[in-house]
C-alpha cells in the first residue's frame, strides 16, 4: 500500500519569543484569538524565582536557577486565566506519533515536549541533554512536520523519525511524548485577577520559602558559596562553578540577566492594565536589578578567562551578589504591597 | 539597560541560525525586545563549558586508541552523555553499559548490540567499531 501523503497547513502565527515556555502558550493562545504578550504569560505564570541547589547536579556542577521546574508557568497561567488544555503521554512513540497527525487533521496546533540534544535545527554549541523544550507543530507538508519553535525566528522542520526521536529523549525530565492541545478558551478573560495572583505568587516564592536554598536567601547561600569555591574546588574547578550560574543567568530563553528585564516589561505592561504607577516604577527598579545581576556575569567572564590563574574577583563576585540580594528583597516587599 | 547598549559580541555561538531576545529600555522608557548575537562575558563561559566537554573527548579517544576502553566510551563523551542516561536510551542497566565498556566484552556484542548503539549515537555500525571513521 503506498502511503498518502497530505499536507495541512494550519493558519497559525508563529512569534519568537525569548522562552519556549511563555512562548508556546502567547503563540497557541494567538491562533485563538487571545492577543497576550510574552512577558504577560511570564508575569502571569509567575516564572520568576532563584534557586541554588548544591546537591543536585548536572555534569558534576551544582544548579543554579532563575526560574521554577518547567511546566510550571504554563500550568500556573492557564489556571490564572481559566484555559482549559487536553494533556496526553503516550507509552508507544508510533501511538503519540499517531495522535498528532489526528490532531493536524483536526486543525488543532498542538504543543509538545522534546528533548534539545537531537533538535537538528539547533545551533550547535546550544545542543545539550535538556528535556523540557516546548514546540508547536502547526502542519504537516511532504512528509514533513511544521514546528514553530519559540526560540528560532521562523518555521522549523523535522522529519517523522526526526520528531520522533525528540519526543522519545531519555534522562531527567524525559518527555514520553507529551502533548498538549487547547480544549477550551474563555471568551472573557479577566486579565487583573490573573496579574494580581501572579505578582503575589512570585513575591510569595522570593520572600517566604523557608528554606535557604530559594527566593532571596539563596541569592545569599550561593554568595557564600561563591567566596569559598577557590579554597574549596581550585582555581580550575571554582571558574567551571562560577561559569555555570552565569550560563543558567544568560541562557538563551532568559531574555537577558535571569529573567529580570523580562520581569520589567511584565510589571510595564500590568501597570497600564491596573492603572498603577507604582508598578510602573518598578518595573524600572527590576531592570536595574537586572544590570546587577549583568555585573555580576562580567566579572565571572573575568574569572573564568583567567581560569588557569588564582584570582581574587570572586570576593567581589560574592559582594556583589549579597548586593543583589537586598535589593531584591526590598524590591519583592515593596511589589507586594503595590498590588495589596 | 538601554535599548542602545544591547551587546553584540559575536562568537559564532549562535552560528547564524537566529538572534536572541534581550529585552531593554528605550528611550521613552518602554521595554523591548532587541534582537543580539551574542555578549562576551556569556560566549566565554560557554567556550569554557565546551572545553570541559572537548577535553574529556580527547581523553576517552586517548583511552580507547591504547586499548583501554571500547569505542563507547568515546561516543558517551561525544554525545555529552554518561554511563545512566546511555543505559536509559539503550533499555539496559547500567552495569551492563559499563560492561561493554571494556574492549573485551565490547568484541563479543551481538550485531543488533551494536545496531541499537549505533542508533543511540546516531552513527554507522562502521563508525561505532572504528572510531577514525567519526566525522561529526
Amino acid at each position: 500500500m503506498t502511503k498518502k501523503q497530505i499536507d495541512i497547513d494550519l493558519k497559525f502565527t508563529h512569534k519568537q519569543s525569548a522562552h519556549c515556555e511563555n512562548g508556546v502558550v502567547s503563540n497557541l493562545l494567538g491562533y485563538y484569538g487571545v492577543a497576550l504578550s510574552e512577558p504577560m504569560v511570564f508575569g502571569i505564570g509567575s516564572g520568576l524565582f532563584f534557586s541554588h541547589m548544591p546537591f543536585l547536579k548536572i555534569g558534576g556542577i551544582p544548579v543554579t536557577s532563575f526560574r521554577p521546574i518547567p511546566g510550571i508557568i504554563f500550568k500556573r497561567t492557564s489556571k490564572r486565566l481559566g484555559l482549559k488544555f487536553k494533556k496526553h503521554k503516550y507509552s508507544k512513540p508510533q501511538k503519540a506519533m499517531e495522535a498528532l497527525d489526528e490532531n493536524l487533521k483536526n486543525n488543532i496546533p498542538t504543543g509538545m515536549l522534546v528533548g534539545v540534544y537531537h533538535l537538528t535545527y539547533f545551533p550547535d554549541p546550544y545542543r545539550f541533554h535538556f528535556n523540557a523544550h516546548n514546540i508547536v507543530v502547526c502542519g504537516k507538508k511532504d512528509d514533513q512536520y511544521i514546528i514553530s519553535d519559540p526560540i528560532m525566528s521562523s518555521y522549523e522542520r523535522l522529519t517523522y523519525n526526526e520528531l520522533k526521536r525528540v519526543r522519545y529523549a531519555k534522562g531527567l525530565f524525559a518527555p514520553k511524548g507529551h502533548m498538549y492541545w487547547a480544549e477550551e478558551i474563555p471568551e472573557n478573560i479577566d486579565l487583573k485577577s490573573a496579574i494580581v495572583k501572579g505578582i503575589k505568587h512570585t513575591c510569595k516564592d522570593m520572600l517566604t520559602i523557608p528554606i535557604p536554598m530559594f527566593g532571596v536567601k539563596g541569592i545569599r547561600f550561593l554568595s557564600k558559596k561563591v567566596r569559598r569555591y577557590p579554597q574549596k574546588l581550585g582555581a580550575r574547578k571554582a571558574a567551571s562553578f562560577t561559569g555555570q550560574i552565569v550560563r543558567a543567568q544568560e541562557e538563551i530563553g532568559t531574555g537577558g540577566a535571569g529573567f529580570r528585564y523580562m520581569y520589567g516589561a511584565f510589571l510595564h505592561e500590568a501597570s497600564a492594565i491596573l492603572k498603577n504607577d507604582q508598578l510602573k516604577k518598578l518595573s524600572y527598579d527590576i531592570a536595574e536589578i537586572g544590570d546587577l545581576w549583568r555585573e555580576f556575569a562580567v566579572i565571572t567572564g573575568r574569572i573564568v578567562k583567567n581560569r588557569n590563574k588564582a584570582d581574587e574577583s570572586y570576593d567581589k563576585a560574592a559582594d556583589l551578589l549579597l548586593v543583589i540580594a537586598d535589593r531584591e528583597e526590598s524590591f519583592f516587599k515593596d511589589l507586594k504591597s503595590a498590588v495589596n | 539597560m538601554k535599548t542602545t547598549d544591547v551587546p553584540q559580541d559575536d562568537a559564532n555561538m549562535l552560528q547564524g541560525k537566529f538572534k536572541e531576545p534581550v529585552y531593554s529600555i528605550d528611550a521613552d522608557g518602554n521595554f523591548k525586545t532587541i534582537p543580539s548575537v551574542g555578549w562576551d562575558p556569556k560566549n566565554e563561559v560557554m567556550k569554557e563549558a565546551w572545553d570541559v566537554v572537548h577535553n574529556k573527548i580527547e581523553i576517552a579517544k586517548q583511552q580507547v586508541i591504547s586499548g583501554e576502553k571500547s569505542p563507547i566510551a568515546y561516543y558517551i563523551e561525544k554525545n555529552i552523555m554518561d554511563i545512566g542516561l546511555v543505559a536509559k536510551y539503550m533499555g539496559i542497566w547500567r552495569l551492563t553499559v559499563k560492561r561493554h565498556l571494556k574492549p573485551n566484552n565490547f568484541k563479543k556484542l551481538k550485531t543488533s548490540t551494536l545496531n541499537k548503539y549505533a542508533e543511540v549515537f546516531n552513527i554507522t555500525v562502521e563508525q561505532l567499531v572504528n572510531i577514525e571513521l567519526d566525522d561529526k
